[in-house]
């Protein structure tokens, strides 16, 4: 038998040393792509689109992929803020006295959000086959936004569910109706919620290679329009690190060098704003 | 006496637990009601079935008849965001809304369609100074209710349940969070506002109740066990169970 102080020393040894462990390997992850990355980075690269045989580790950047992997992300993430939002805001604003139909909702939206992003990639095929479309921006827009629903959802859901029953209580007593309490309360109580939400779906978006893999093609091109396909940076990663050339493969990890300096510096705006205080 | 409400026969259940059984009970108008009982006998269910928050209960089942002004509102076919607008609504605690001190009062005046900044100012200066709360924020009003303290903001909500001109008071433990002086204020004020407004007050604090009440309710296990005027109820009780109330032999 061990005594209580024992064993609070032990746990909290194993608890610090999980955390050390944990933010070591982040560490190495983040470090080892910086440290093969950031050399054959270059401004070039950030500003111009594949030249003939850059393939071959010849001049040409990545501007196509950085350009098409926001179009992306911005657009799924867009679409699917405007679906997801609504459904969190029904989900406890105006189902609260259906337990057990909001509680089957979570179920459906935690299964959902399990599924592997190929699984939608396959899915986004089978309906880009059925409606004949090619793999294009829209697409890909709309197969991601649908691997990123369930996400925004059930995030948006957590913070708008700590929200205290006594404040819809009090906002019904003023004579709001549930829409005037969906928007302009429980939204503005949950901002920083509703914002960690988007980013979280951000970062799912634009890191994803499967989701995009046959929906939205690959091209040296910068698209013009929503029907043409389009390059992004996790396919740009995933082609360039297949190359046999060395110097192609370094560019693997410059470009997610570039695809974690993105993500970084959404986090941080996002930060910025969700800081805001009412 | 002047009826304002009348309630009969009025049961609800949870989940066909019984919560509130048979209750019959005529609330004057302009003046104080408390309604005394110890924790769970039903008290704050029986207020919030006033403007329909029950409503919002999972598996909730309900009969009987609330008469308001000559109006059943338990009539599937009533305006709740009407029914609700007549009674302000007090919580055992304060619950601000998320934006400032200002917004907390014009919010629900600018949802009923007034949106004219004079008049929006006047209303705010108005009711803070009716809650006595105008001193403490003029200069600050922009800033988020949160920052105030929790006396402040009880206050508040009360100014801004004013605000949108309810005609009775539905208070549920108001003083329960609050420090003493806080709770004296409150009490003051709706002794004040007991000439404008019908109030209807839950407590289980006898001595609140002794001071407030002008009429007084005694509930025991979702039942009104007795009803009458303080004199009547406090210095010459019938029931057993108010006796052993009074006497200090459960809260």
């Amino acid at each position: 038998m061990m005594n209580t102080k024992n064993e609070e020393r032990l746990f909290r040894v194993l608890m610090f040393f999980s955390t050390v462990f944990i933010v070591g390997v982040l560490l190495l992850i983040v470090g080892s792509v910086l440290y093969k990355g950031v050399p054959s980075l270059s401004f070039a690269m950030l500003t111009s689109i594949p030249k003939g045989g850059f393939y071959f580790g010849e001049d040409g950047g990545i501007l196509n992929a950085i350009i098409g992997s926001l179009y992306l992300s911005f657009g799924a993430t867009f679409l699917a803020f405007i679906i997801g939002w609504p459904i969190a805001l029904y989900m406890n604003v105006y189902l609260v006295k259906y337990h057990t139909l909001v509680n089957a909702i979570r179920f459906v939206f935690d299964v959902l959000w399990g599924v592997p992003s190929i699984v939608y990639g396959a899915f986004g095929f089978i309906l880009m086959v059925f409606l004949g479309v090619r793999a294009s921006l829209l697409a890909g827009i709309i197969t991601v936004s649908l691997f990123i629903v369930p996400i925004m959802v059930r995030a948006i859901d957590e913070s708008l569910k700590s929200i205290p029953h006594g404040l819809l209580e009090s906002s019904l007593s003023l004579g709001s109706t549930r829409s005037e309490i969906s928007y302009r309360i429980f939204s503005r109580e949950a901002f920083q919620g509703i914002i960690t939400a988007i980013l979280l779906s951000f970062g799912r978006a634009i890191g994803d290679a499967a989701s995009v893999l046959f929906t939205t093609g690959y091209t040296d091109r910068i698209p013009t329009s929503l029907l043409e396909p389009s390059a992004t940076l996790p396919l740009s990663i995933f082609f360039q690190l297949s190359s046999p050339i060395a110097a192609v493969q370094d560019r693997a990890y410059a470009s997610a060098t570039v695809l974690i300096v993105m993500v970084l510096v959404i986090s941080l705006l996002s930060r910025l704003i969700g800081n805001r205080r009412f | 006496m002047n009826p304002k409400i009348h309630i009969q026969n009025l049961s609800l259940s949870i989940d066909r637990q019984p919560i509130l059984k048979n209750v019959n009970l005529t609330i004057p108008k302009n003046k104080i009601t408390v309604i005394l009982g110890s924790s769970g006998c039903g008290k704050t269910t029986l207020l919030k079935s006033l403007n329909r928050l029950t409503d919002l209960i999972p598996g909730v089942q309900r009969s009987g008849e609330i008469i308001l002004d000559g109006v059943n509102i338990l009539n599937g076919g009533q305006d709740l965001v009407d029914i609700r607008q007549k009674m302000g609504l007090l919580a055992q605690r304060p619950y601000p809304l998320p934006m400032s001190i200002y917004n907390n009062i014009t919010f629900g005046l600018r949802i009923s369609g007034r949106h004219n900044r004079q008049f929006l100012d006047k209303r705010v200066e108005h009711y803070l100074k009716m809650v006595n709360l105008w001193e403490e924020v003029k200069d600050r009003l922009k800033d988020p209710a949160s920052a105030l303290s929790i006396g402040q903001q009880q206050r508040l909500c009360l100014a801004r349940g004013l605000a949108v001109d309810p005609e009775i008071i539905l208070a549920d433990e108001p003083t329960s969070a609050l420090d003493p002086i806080s709770s004296r204020m409150i009490e003051e004020k709706f002794l004040e506002l007991k000439n404008q407004y019908t109030i209807v007050l839950v407590t289980h604090i006898l001595r609140q109740a002794r001071r407030m009440a002008d009429y007084v309710v005694l509930m025991y296990l979702g039942e009104v066990i007795e009803q009458g005027t303080p004199d009547e109820l406090f210095n010459n009780p019938q029931h057993p169970v108010t006796k052993s109330y009074l006497s200090g032999q459960f809260y």
